[in-house]
């Protein structure tokens, strides 16, 4: 069960998970039926980003549809589109976009003003005599990306992803362990025993911390035969991180565990302490945008170390002195919490 | 029926005796509310990026100026050697690197052409994405300013965002953490109620009385269903004070519909609870097994017509994709319930479907 439900997410989640925005819906009210208005619509059309779901007459009936969801953004053309251009050279449109999915609009809108403005050219082009040289002085970009050329969302997404399900694993499984045992009552047993405490701990962390490893072992050859994943950097500099890192998660647990007295009490601290963790790692949103109290609060994430050195080795090819830092922090972080655990952890209540 | 109200104050103590998971309970959805509300965004900004300025004069020093400037821009490091340029990406310094050719000044002046190359870290597509058209923006801007009437034809653009015009994220995240917070709540909470009982041995008792299989799980299920009830009240207040998020639709409407999903998720929890022997296994599969489904398949965190066909179908059968639905038609739309019954259906029949199985499955044998 422990290696049978990572396993099936981490199959099926990627798959999910995609922020790429494409088909977005778009519906047209065009009030000039011009050539010009034709051209720019099949422009936008042609695009490949965009699906025309309707070719309205009334703004009212456009709008309805966004109200439905069966349209993402509408385009207005006024009456008068051709003749505004080549009477005055200028002209207006107007677009509404449904903005409760911030990204989704951003993006939308950004594709949307990019084709206008590639038509706007051509326009340009077509219209004046085109001479060796532009007619006016023109700051063009070329892009390129790096380390993920295709713009594959699931390169980005699956280690980030295992990351995920190794942390839940690890911290979840240890966090039970004592309360299990708590509840039963074979806890008593232990207690009269002379072993000492900080051996105690070790011994509930160790097969825990294989476990682990192994479930990231697992981990990675899905992502490699599903995904096509390679790690471009080193393999051994991975494990060796993921080491500490399951000593720091596995720590969290045992210390979460030392204080409660159900399993539900253990699971619920663990969740509450997972979900901060796992939302605020920079897994699904980016950790740039946040605010500066946020950005404190993620140096001392575990989560957001191991979601970054994850990327970072597997898809840059980063080295041992790029993740210097993270392996000290979270290495700190480990001994810290481990030591809490036993200290905490109390023989005789 | 006096016995089931005796049955209910029992079922009452057990969940108010527990004081730390009370305050988890309530705690969480506050907690993920604010980070919600406050420190997740979809919004790239402060990106931190390198630059390459190979020609060093007036126009190139403007342009970094400006980009450093714009809030979405952090000029965080210059590199003199073209050569050295993957190192700031793998170090995670810079999310894009801007290169700007020899002579750009003399270029511009002659041709009237020139260009600029960006190299962008996709790894995350997205953020690189977005980043050079950010990019693009600000070399479109410049380049409109050094000759404002050459431009023959312009065509502009008037755009209005609608229902969130600051693009603030809370609009989409909201419904959605409120989707997520009841559903793991609710399933967990009930999962490991009947299990517990199977657990420490106190379900033989339940199995001599009287007490029909129905009884049993209903009374377990409403003392949450109360909580739960407070709780959304919680979310709701916070929402609109704390975060500003409008009800732009009928609250009553809003909060019936939040019961609805509630008791949707009581009955998976129950069914969870009567199909499982151990509490462990129960929880695991209520929390990890329900978690990263519920965020990725309930079309909040990523759009559900981006997915393959056969998650879509999917996704059809996780409630939170309903409910999420809903939320935003009646909070952010402000849509009415000829809007919504669709939705509403649905939830409603896999309430009764999970009823109806948790009824066949509930062992009244102990082995």
């Amino acid at each position: 069960m422990i290696v049978v439900m990572p396993t099936v997410q981490l199959m099926i989640l990627p798959l999910a998970a995609d922020y790429e925005v494409k088909n977005i819906n778009l519906a047209v009210v065009d009030r000039d039926r011009s050539p010009y208005s034709q051209k720019l619509i099949s422009t936008i059309t042609s695009s490949g980003y965009f699906r025309l779901v309707a070719y309205d007459d009334a703004y009212d009936q456009s709008y309805k549809r966004i109200e439905r969801d069966d349209a993402d953004l509408l385009l207005e053309v006024p009456d008068e589109f051709e003749r505004e251009i080549v009477r005055s050279g200028t002209a207006k449109l107007f677009v509404a976009v449904n903005a409760i999915n911030g990204t989704k609009a951003n993006l939308g809108g950004a594709y949307l003003n990019s084709i206008i403005q590639r038509y706007n050219r051509e326009l340009q082009v077509s219209l004046s005599d085109a001479g060796r040289f532009p007619p006016a002085p023109s700051v063009t970009l070329t892009s390129s990306n790096w380390f993920n050329v295709h713009l594959n969302y699931r390169l980005f997404m699956v280690p980030g992803i295992l990351s995920i399900l190794v942390t839940m694993i690890g911290g979840f499984l240890s966090a039970l362990n004592i309360v299990k045992e708590k509840e039963i009552g074979t806890i008593e047993q232990i207690n009269v025993t002379p072993i000492r405490k900080h051996h105690f701990i070790l011994g509930k962390l160790i097969p825990f911390w294989v476990l682990g490893n192994v479930v990231f072992s697992v981990g990675m050859l899905i992502s490699w035969l599903m995904y096509g994943i390679v790690p471009a950097g080193n393999l051994a500099l991975l494990y060796s991180f993921i080491g500490v890192y399951l000593l720091c998660v596995l720590g969290l647990g045992l210390l979460v565990s030392t204080f409660c007295e159900t399993q539900q009490q253990a699971m619920f601290v663990m969740f509450f302490f997972m979900m901060i963790f796992i939302l605020m790692s920079g897994l699904f949103t980016s950790t740039d945008g946040m605010p500066d109290w946020a950005k404190a609060m993620t140096q001392a994430n575990p989560v957001y170390y191991l979601v970054e050195v994850m990327r970072m080795v597997v898809l840059k090819g980063s080295t041992f002195a790029d993740i210097t830092r993270h392996l000290l922090v979270v290495a700190s972080l480990a001994v810290g919490l481990n030591a809490l655990a036993v200290f905490n952890y109390r023989k005789t209540s | 029926m006096k016995r089931f109200v005796t049955f209910l104050r029992k079922e009452f103590a057990h969940v108010l005796r527990d004081r730390k998971t009370l305050l988890i309970l309530f705690g969480m959805p506050v907690v993920q509310i604010l980070i919600f509300g406050f420190a997740l965004t979809n919004e790239v900004s402060n990106a931190r990026i390198a630059v390459v300025d190979q020609s060093n004069d007036n126009t190139t020093r403007r342009l970094i100026g400006r980009l450093d400037a714009s809030r979405y821009f952090e000029v965080a490091q210059t590199i003199s050697d073209p050569q050295q340029m993957v190192k700031p990406f793998r170090s995670g310094d810079a999310k894009l690197v801007i290169v700007f050719p020899a002579q750009f000044e003399q270029q511009l002046a002659h041709d009237n052409s020139v260009e600029v190359q960006v190299i962008a870290d996709a790894s995350d597509p997205n953020v690189a994405t977005t980043l050079t058209n950010y990019v693009n923006a600000v070399l479109l801007d410049f380049q409109q300013e050094l000759s404002p009437t050459a431009a023959p034809i312009s065509i502009r653009t008037e755009m209005r965002m609608l229902y969130n015009p600051q693009l603030k994220g809370v609009h989409n995240f909201v419904p959605g953490v409120m989707a997520l917070v009841l559903m793991l709540v609710c399933v967990m909470m009930t999962a490991v109620s009947i299990v517990r009982e199977k657990e420490t041995g106190t379900m033989e008792i339940l199995l001599v009385s009287p007490f029909q299989p129905m009884m049993v799980m209903v009374s377990k299920a409403i003392p949450y269903l109360l909580l739960s009830i407070i709780n959304v009240t919680f979310i709701l207040l916070l929402s609109v004070f704390v975060l500003g998020l409008p009800i732009n639709g009928s609250i009553t409407l809003l909060m019936a519909e939040s019961i609805l999903f509630i008791i949707t998720c009581l009955t998976v929890g129950i069914f969870i609870s009567v199909k499982t022997s151990s509490q462990q296994v129960a929880m695991l599969i209520s929390l990890m097994g329900m978690m990263l489904p519920t965020i990725l398949f309930s079309g909040f965190m990523f759009p559900i017509e981006n997915m393959p066909v056969p998650l879509q179908l999917i996704s059809n059968i996780v409630p939170a994709k309903w409910y999420y639905i809903i939320v935003k038609s009646v909070m952010i739309k402000g849509l009415g319930f000829s809007d919504i019954w669709k939705e509403t259906l649905i939830l409603a029949g896999i309430t009764i479907f999970m009823m109806a199985l948790s009824l066949k499955n509930f062992k009244i044998r102990l082995a």
